[in-house]
């Protein structure tokens, strides 16, 4: 395989845009694509081509809420097809550590160079909940496999390989998990194991997220990984209401419940909170970039994008 | 112990619907503590059996015994008389008594009248819970004797996932979060700072992932 490319003198470690952009000192902006629940790739397709000039990747779900949908090795590639970059989700719950490594291997021979490793949720949250899970290995342990491929060669056996796929490492993280102390120590062994940037759970507390923030920084973490704050642009009360009270990892304060509940069109209110929490989120000292899941409301991401003051996105030649 | 759920009545009465007479077996092992093979149920289910079928028009003779235990040769060869005048047997054991009936006696039918769910013990009164997954290579040592395989349900190693909220797991909130309780023993005994080492890969084929598995231990061969 090549070399890692070089830019500005730097060396990178991968050909992946995001680790350019954020060499440069980007604000960096990523979304989210849900694939569909059937053999077609038209709603991918179509919100690549509606979006892609207002990000600078999108994340292509691996079967989210463990809901079967076309596959995310597909949907990247879809992605990748009409023009958009995309950031493959890969999840420990359908795949031992052959599957994975085999799955990897494909990808980047595909063009992917953006991974993100996550545990999954659990099957029984999903559509098939008598299925058997796998979880051969944790996210953790994937983000160190990743890395491992691309640094050293080899598979987790030890075995080497001629052509290693290079990934830019991306991994999740829930700021208000529990528990709290904890939540910061794991941050520090995900970047240990490899992960280059992280996306963070769904950011309704700006606060809370702030003191997470600081001790984020007191680890001095900030300095060896990208971090990006989640924001879901939320349509409704009910909506809201949901995800303060089922989602795990996601804090909502009851003054955004009473603010929604009080306005004429609920819509437009989600975009305008969506607007007000990128702008405060990417003041923090610390944050790298913002990642927007637009769940099952992609069209909204050029217009959040734009009123927040993002839409130029940055160009690499 | 081995815990084991009783089937329910239909289920077995189906499976042994073409016999007329039916040997009910039960263990005194860990499903006579768990309450639900040992001698007491045996009867109580020999007696439904009879009083389903005489209802369906079909009666049944029914005999009953309960062995010391179950996964055990020398025990079981001694149903030999009884399993050869019944036309089918029910074992109330676990899976491992039911194969041990099945390998000895392979004329014959042998049904099984347990759910074998999971090894554990009771919490309180009336309530059990997995504790271990027989692993084969136990790392209770390193997560303050918690165990992470069964009891987190994601089998995380280097836990806790996103989903942990409040100390439970976001599988049931009923179930606390394994990592939660692991990080809270180990915080507790100032060993917390080793969940800042990345706990590798396990290997699975120690675990039933390896196939069946076969312990050998030559001193006590004979
Ligand atoms: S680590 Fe393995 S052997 Fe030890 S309790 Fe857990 S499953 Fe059982
Ligand atoms: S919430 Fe805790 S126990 Fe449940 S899957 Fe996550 S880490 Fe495991």
């Amino acid at each position: 395989m090549s070399d890692p490319a070089t830019q500005d003198g730097r060396k990178f470690t991968t050909e992946s845009k995001l680790e350019k952009l954020f060499a440069r000192g980007e604000f960096v902006v990523t979304s989210e694509i849900g694939p569909q629940k059937g053999a077609s790739a038209d709603s991918i397709i179509h919100h690549t081509a509606e979006s892609k000039t207002y990000c600078d990747g999108f994340n292509i779900t691996d079967n989210q809420s463990a809901v079967v949908r076309l596959s995310s090795i597909a949907g990247a590639v879809h992605i990748l097809r009409h023009g958009g970059n995309p950031i493959m989700q890969m999840t420990c719950r359908d795949r031992n550590r052959i599957a994975i490594q085999s799955d990897l291997l494909g990808a980047y021979s595909l063009g992917i160079r953006d991974v993100l490793c996550l545990s999954g949720d659990h099957q029984s949250f999903g559509n098939h909940p008598s299925a058997k899970n796998v979880f051969d290995i944790d996210s953790i342990q994937l983000i160190a496999l990743v890395k491992m491929m691309r640094d050293e060669k080899r598979m987790l056996s030890g075995e080497e390989m001629k052509d290693e796929p290079r990934f830019y490492i991306g991994a999740v993280e829930s700021p208000f998990g529990d528990p709290l102390e904890l939540r910061v120590m794991r941050l520090a062994k995900k970047v240990r194991a490899g992960a280059q940037f992280i996306q963070t759970q769904a950011i309704f507390d700006v606060e809370q997220f702030a003191h997470w923030m600081s001790l984020v920084r007191s680890a001095g973490l900030d300095q060896r990984v990208n971090i990006m704050a989640g924001v879901i642009p939320v349509k409704s009360l009910r909506a809201l209401k949901y995800m303060k009270e089922n989602v795990a990892g996601i804090s909502v304060p009851d003054e955004l419940i009473e603010r929604m509940a009080k306005a004429e069109n609920q819509q437009e209110e989600g975009k305008a909170i969506a607007v007000e929490l990128i702008g405060k989120l990417r003041n923090i000292a610390g944050v790298k970039g913002i990642h927007i899941m637009p769940v099952s409301w992609e069209a909204v991401l050029p217009e959040i994008v734009t009123r927040a003051g993002l839409h130029a996105r940055p160009v690499i030649d | 112990m081995i815990v084991a759920e009783q089937k329910p009545l239909t289920e077995i009465a189906e499976n042994i619907k073409d016999a007329q007479k039916v040997l009910v077996v039960g263990c005194g092992g860990c499903v006579t503590v768990c309450l639900s093979g040992g001698q007491k149920e045996v009867d109580i289910l020999a007696t439904s059996l009879r009083i389903l079928r005489k209802k369906d028009g079909t009666p049944i003779d029914t005999a009953t015994e309960t062995l010391e235990r179950q996964c055990d040769k020398e025990y079981v060869d001694k149903l030999a008389e009884k399993v050869q005048a019944a036309d089918c047997v029910v074992s109330l054991a676990c899976g491992v008594g039911v194969q041990y009936l099945a390998e000895r006696y392979p004329d014959k039918v042998i049904i099984p009248a347990q759910n074998t769910k999971f090894i554990g013990g009771t919490t309180e009164h009336g309530i059990w819970e997995e504790r271990c997954a027989l692993c084969g290579e136990c790392i209770l040592a390193q997560t303050g004797g918690i165990c992470p395989i069964i009891r987190c349900s994601k089998s995380i190693l280097n836990g806790p996932c996103g989903g942990s909220q409040g100390g439970k797991c976001e599988v049931n909130p009923d179930t606390p979060c394994a990592w939660t309780l692991i990080y809270g023993q180990l915080k507790r005994q100032g060993r917390e700072a080793a969940l800042g080492e990345i706990f590798p890969v396990k290997d699975w084929s120690k675990a039933r992932d390896g196939g069946p598995r076969k312990y050998v231990r030559e001193d006590v061969l004979l």
